[in-house]
């Protein structure tokens, strides 16, 4: 009766678990090699930062990647004056909105937004700065495959080269970079890596605190089991 | 040390002689009699208890940094939606506090939900227990509007659209409805003015009422007592001193148990915050971290997993009605769904109370009433498609048939007889 039970509380997931998928590749998990964070952040800076803001991270809070204030000062510090200021962009929001069709959106908590069924948001980030393509029917010249129509242009296009689209809807190198298609999938695994890293800074503190609370209430069950049991002695 | 005993104990006396504190500690924990054989499912009651008074210390200290404005900052970013990251990231354990304070949302309803199912099992709505359930049902109801309005503060892609879609529900109603879901906005489209009031209902006037629910609910349990896995009523055997025989007092007996549950609790609650705050897109939409955009209707719209059941039962209803929208006759079906539980203490005829002593017909309804309750909870997150809509129509067909059917299988099924006394005690196995 059970097992019927649990079977029938599943079918609905079995019938209907497949949809219209979107096929991502996955991201390497950068999140505890503080060099490649480090030089995500420097290719965010240096590439992103120039239109996207990240306007809920402070610059000092990179310290967290193991930066000191000097570093990030002498680095890094392009669009603010103090450590303690938050990554925002000088350009202007209506402008930004006229050359692309869309105000480019703030980057701090993208790689949460990004995650779906399909796969985290660092998959979906690491598949879509790898896919861009040339496509003379866009205004900018650049199409993507995992983002139709999209309005940013291909910003590390130099570094990749220029990839065009078959008929068999597979991408290709046309024009290579000055990076190796290995070289420049790494770079974009960092950059990635630092998004994500930005997308929750305190999931590095969360994870290394969780296991210490647990450990603490695993102890407090094992006190709270042997008092109820030297309560509950006398009933029957 | 027994100079200081006397000290205190003329310091109660002081209290006593003008505040009920001895008489209020013995009716309601020390000399309060609760049924001996409590087992797994009685554990909820307490725990909801415990989540109410997490959401609202964390609620207060999330109040203290949050700030209900819809307009964009210098960065093009909606306060609200800011003032959310700056507490994940600036505030001194801000992430914590909102990890407690989301995961809370969504623990308060599994512990509310197994406390209901628990009631269901057992009977315990059954007579002299009937506005323990009301008040009870009166709670979730709460619950449910102080969900739906904290949902919207974030100001994220999910919780302006969900608003949305909940709002435009009342402009179903036939004559009033534009009016009234305008008037419920303040605006004509969820905006600002939607936005402070929702968040003045989320952290004071439901709460308030909540609380108020709460007590009025302990209140009706202590005067008739807690009903028991065997659903016999322990007052009918009593000893000299009038004390139930199979009764224990709930302190020390119940707070020594329920400490160990709430431990229990607290262990599968901080793996969810430590470990998987967003539970897989289920606790915290992964559509909600991107900003609310009010020009850009997200592809598919899902309320959070709690009112996916209801909602289900919403977007099954696909008849029009008497010339009126089948739209309308969807949120009448919704409302029915969730206030249908309210009348249980009257449509059950069965002679015993609990799971334990009904015949198999129940046992199958409310197994089948199980298996469309989630069934439809899952289909609720899905877009629709005809099979899916098909597969929810069948669902919320049962989901009311156990309801409005139960005066006739309760009366008919062939029942175990009761016993006189309960037949096991709580740490035993059944």
């Amino acid at each position: 009766m059970k097992k019927l039970f649990i079977s029938l509380l599943f079918m609905p997931v079995l019938a209907w678990a497949s949809g219209e998928a979107l096929h991502l590749d996955r991201a390497p998990n950068k999140l505890n090699d503080k060099a490649a964070l480090q030089n995500g952040a420097k290719v965010f800076v240096n590439y992103c930062l120039n239109c996207h803001s990240a306007s809920y991270m402070r610059y000092n809070r990179l310290k967290d990647i193991g930066l000191t204030d000097q570093q990030i000062k002498d680095n890094l510090l392009f669009t603010a004056d103090k450590v303690g200021e938050t990554m925002n962009v000088a350009m202007w929001r209506d402008e930004a909105k006229e050359w692309f069709g869309v105000a480019p959106p703030d980057l701090t908590v993208i790689a949460r937004a990004r995650a779906s069924a399909d796969g985290s948001g660092a998959d979906w980030l690491y598949t879509y700065l790898r896919s861009f393509y040339r496509d003379s029917e866009r205004p900018t010249g650049w199409n993507n495959t995992i983002f139709a129509n999209v309005g940013m242009p291909h910003v590390l296009w130099e570094m990749q080269g220029e990839q065009v689209l078959g008929a068999d809807h597979k991408l290709s190198l046309a024009t290579p970079g000055k990076l190796k298609p290995e070289e420049y999938d790494a770079m974009v695994a960092d950059l990635v890596g630092f998004l994500q890293y930005m997308g929750e800074p305190a999931a590095m503190q969360r994870k290394s605190l969780g296991w210490m609370v647990l450990i603490f209430l695993g102890v407090l069950f094992v006190l709270s089991y042997a008092l109820k049991r030297e309560y509950w002695k006398d009933v029957h | 040390m027994s100079a200081v005993n006397a000290k205190l104990k003329d310091l109660l006396g002081w209290v006593d002689e003008r505040f009920p504190l001895t008489a209020n500690w013995k009716a309601h924990l020390s000399e309060y009699y609760a049924p001996k054989n409590f087992n797994f499912w009685y554990f909820f009651g307490s725990l909801a208890l415990l989540v109410l008074v997490l959401q609202i210390v964390t609620g207060i200290f999330l109040v203290m940094h949050f700030k209900p404005d819809a307009t964009l900052n210098a960065a093009g970013v909606p306060v609200a939606f800011a003032s959310v990251e700056y507490i994940m990231r600036d505030v001194p354990w801000g992430w914590l506090i909102r990890y407690m304070h989301s995961t809370g949302a969504s623990a308060f309803f599994i512990v509310v939900y197994m406390h209901m199912f628990r009631g269901m099992l057992y009977g315990s709505y059954r007579k002299p227990r009937e506005l323990i359930w009301i008040f009870g049902m009166l709670i979730f109801l709460c619950l449910m509007a102080e969900a739906f309005f904290g949902y919207l503060l974030p100001w994220g892609q999910m919780s302006y659209w969900g608003a949305q879609v909940i709002v435009n529900l009342f402009s179903a109603i036939p004559f009033v409805g534009p009016d009234l879901s305008i008037w419920i906005r303040g605006d004509y489209v969820v905006g600002d003015a939607t936005l402070n009031r929702f968040f003045a209902f989320h952290v004071i006037a439901v709460p308030l009422v909540l609380v108020g629910l709460v007590a009025a609910h302990i209140l009706a349990l202590h005067e008739v007592g807690s009903n028991n896995p065997d659903g016999v009523e322990i007052k009918k055997k009593k000893n000299a001193q009038g004390i139930p025989l199979d009764g224990i007092p709930f302190h020390p007996y119940y707070t020594v148990k329920d400490i160990m549950g709430v431990v229990v609790f607290l262990i599968v609650f901080s793996l969810i915050v430590f470990y998987a705050p967003e539970m897989g897109g289920y606790f915290l939409e992964y559509n909600n971290f991107f900003p609310a955009n009010p020009l850009q209707t997200p592809p598919h719209i899902a309320p959070v997993w709690y009112f996916t059941p209801f909602y289900s039962i919403l977007r099954a209803v696909t008849y029009p009605l008497f010339g009126i929208d089948a739209k309308f006759w969807g949120v009448v079906a919704m409302g029915a769904s969730t206030l249908i539980f309210a009348l249980l203490p009257w449509l059950d005829r069965s002679p015993v109370k609990s799971i334990r002593y009904r015949g198999p017909i129940y046992k199958t309804f409310l197994a089948a009433f199980v298996v469309c309750f989630f069934t439809l909870g899952y289909l609720g997150v899905l877009p629709p498609t005809p099979m899916r809509t098909l597969v929810s129509q069948i669902c919320s067909v049962i989901y009311f048939a156990f309801f409005l059917l139960m005066p006739f299988y309760s009366k008919i099924d062939k029942c175990k007889p009761e016993p006189d006394r309960l037949t096991s005690s709580g740490h035993g196995a059944h």
